[in-house]
């Protein structure tokens, strides 16, 4: 079996990122990715991203994906395409990474392997909910976004998140009409700026308020949504029918995690981070030895953090590869370190840089 | 009643009020100027680089909001498309003895004609008055987000904030 350094699976923002800094430490490194095209979640968002500059904030998602592949193919980096990775299995030789490509199972050895699988859309059942015409936001972007396809012309949005908002505002951008956000909670869940667009395109923004149902023959054709209290029971009397063909799900992602269950990581259970994720140390190596995690799979979060962790993971695999000696790996991580903790604060960001501060707590073994 | 961003999508007259990037009622009288209506602390800086005259300041952490110097900024409009919120604009109140320019991000097909009369909305999304595009402007810099510019009747400069999406 071939034998490399690192691998790394996941070619989005945390995986290429990860990839790059390997390469520039002249490590030999393996990217895989399931799809024909690398970019993960960036190459369907086309609005201009949040962040610092150095985080290439005012540049729009694709154009970011854009400069990091070209960054990646100019590092000398391997990149296998359409190549879902099946199976993870620590090996007293090395970690055995199995994979389809073209229907054929290959597989490869290598010391180290970041995991960088991102996550996935949660999605929520309610009478009707399997009629078609009801989809996750995500996959409702990547309609109009990557295939250009509108999968409707009247939108009901569900949950308020920047997912929410974002995908609101593009599916008007494409030509559809969203005649309404509802959010279950009293306040809206991502930023105010996002929910500022669609306001201004007139979409009102209907918050303790939840969808009832989905009405319609063979597909949607009304939603009832209805009010609710503090502690979301539907107050009686305030049902109200909306006539609409699409209804879209944002509410929330979680980490895709099953290759990290499956070599045998340990968990912890973390709400605010999308649900069960591995733990993991400042290099952010999970609990076995040898792979490391970044990006959504580590807890949901950012573009910008997804970069930052993957580059974290990055020089920790180039200094455990002996690449760098410590007097060169820790500044560099360091400055790392600092950006992340600079993204983490507001009243956004705060409670995800507690919550990564109880995800380390948990691999020092204090939980 | 407006309870605030947090709750409706739209910054209340209060934190508008108190919002650093809103430049004084004496500033809005002598001359073009950017309106920063960006009110919630999110990791974002992109405005203070945007800006040829150092106007803008976001500073450390990340999270600060916005400030604007209302002396140092000269109105030229370049923030405004450099915004990944869309939450700056321009106003020149006195742009006639009656009328003022409000010019706001406007990322829908089609652009609006210069000349033609529009319908302007408010933060809201609910029709204020009728006006006139007066500019149109796409380039390289901007990244695909068009700026517009439409000559509103005075009193409605601090409402107007954008235009119906055909
Ligand atoms: C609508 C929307 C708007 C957003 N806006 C912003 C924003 O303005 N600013 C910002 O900073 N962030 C934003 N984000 C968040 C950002 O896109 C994600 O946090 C980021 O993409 C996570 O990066 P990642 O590399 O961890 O995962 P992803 O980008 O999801 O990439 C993971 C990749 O791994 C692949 N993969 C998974 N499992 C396997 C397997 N078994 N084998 C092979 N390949 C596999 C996937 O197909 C995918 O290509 C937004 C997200 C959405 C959905
Ligand atoms: S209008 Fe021009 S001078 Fe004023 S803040 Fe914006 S970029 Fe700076
Ligand atoms: S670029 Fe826009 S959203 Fe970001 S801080 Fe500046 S004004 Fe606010």
């Amino acid at each position: 079996m071939r034998k490399v350094q690192s691998l790394v699976i996941g070619a989005g923002p945390a995986g290429l990122a990860a990839t790059i800094e390997i390469a520039k430490g002249g490590g030999e490194v393996v990217l895989i990715d399931e799809n024909a095209k690398p970019g993960g979640q960036l190459f369907k968002q086309i609005h201009k991203f949040f962040g610092s500059k150095e985080h290439r904030a005012g540049i729009r998602g694709y154009d970011i994906g854009t400069q990091l592949l070209a960054e990646t193919t100019s590092s000398g980096a391997e990149v296998l395409l359409d190549s879902p990775v099946y199976g993870v299995y620590p090996h007293n030789e090395g970690i055995m990474v199995s994979y389809l490509h073209r229907e054929q199972e290959k597989a490869l050895l290598a010391e180290k392997v970041i995991l960088a699988s991102g996550g996935m859309e949660n999605t929520l059942s309610f009478p009707g909910s399997t009629l078609p015409g009801i989809m996750g936001a995500g996959c409702a972007q990547t309609m109009i976004n990557v295939n250009r396809v509108l999968p409707g012309k009247k939108v009901i949005m569900v949950g308020s998140g920047n997912v929410g908002l974002i995908v609101s505002y593009q599916l008007m951008q494409a030509g559809a009409d969203v005649l309404a956000l509802i959010e279950g909670a009293p306040s809206i869940g991502g930023y105010g700026v996002h929910a500022g667009k669609i306001r201004r395109a007139g979409t009102p923004i209907k918050v303790s308020h939840t969808i009832k149902r989905a009405l319609g023959e063979n597909q949607v054709e009304a939603v009832e949504i209805v009010q609710v209290d503090d502690k979301f029971r539907p107050l009686a009397g305030t049902e109200e029918i909306i006539a609409a063909d699409t209804v879209c799900i944002a509410v929330g992602l979680s980490p895709l995690t099953e290759l990290a269950w499956l070599c045998g990581c340990e968990f912890t259970y973390i709400p605010l981070l999308g649900g069960h994720v591995p733990i993991h140390n400042e290099n952010m190596e999970t609990s076995v030895p040898g792979i490391y995690v970044a990006g959504d799979i580590a807890g949901v979060e950012e573009a910008s953090t997804a970069m930052e962790e993957g580059r974290l993971a990055g020089i920790a695999v180039a200094q455990a590869l002996g690449l760098y000696p410590p007097e060169e790996a820790v500044p560099l991580k360091e400055e790392v370190w600092n950006r992340l903790n600079t993204l983490r604060t507001g009243p956004f960001g705060q409670k995800r840089f507690d919550a990564k501060v109880e995800l380390l707590q948990a691999a020092k073994g204090g939980n | 009643m407006n309870e605030g961003v947090k709750y409706t999508g739209i910054p209340s007259a209060e934190e508008l009020k108190t919002c650093p990037g809103v430049v004084s009622v004496s500033r809005l009288e002598k001359g073009p100027v950017a309106v920063i209506e960006c009110v919630q602390q999110i990791p974002c800086n992109p405005c203070e680089k945007a800006c040829p005259f150092g106007a803008i300041t976001v500073g450390q952490p990340i999270t600060s909001l916005p400030v604007i110097n209302e002396e140092k900024c000269t109105g030229c409009g370049l923030c405004i498309a450099c915004c990944p919120g869309l939450a700056i604009f321009r106003v020149h109140k006195n742009y006639t003895e009656t009328t003022s320019l409000v010019d706001f991000p406007f990322e829908y097909y089609p652009s609006p004609q210069e000349g033609s009369v529009v319908d302007c909305v408010g933060r809201d999304g609910q029709f204020i008055t009728k006006g006139k595009v007066n500019k149109v402007k796409k380039n390289k810099q901007s990244d695909g987000t068009t700026v517009v510019s439409v000559e509103v009747p005075k009193k409605y400069c601090m409402e107007v904030r954008s235009i119906y999406r055909k």
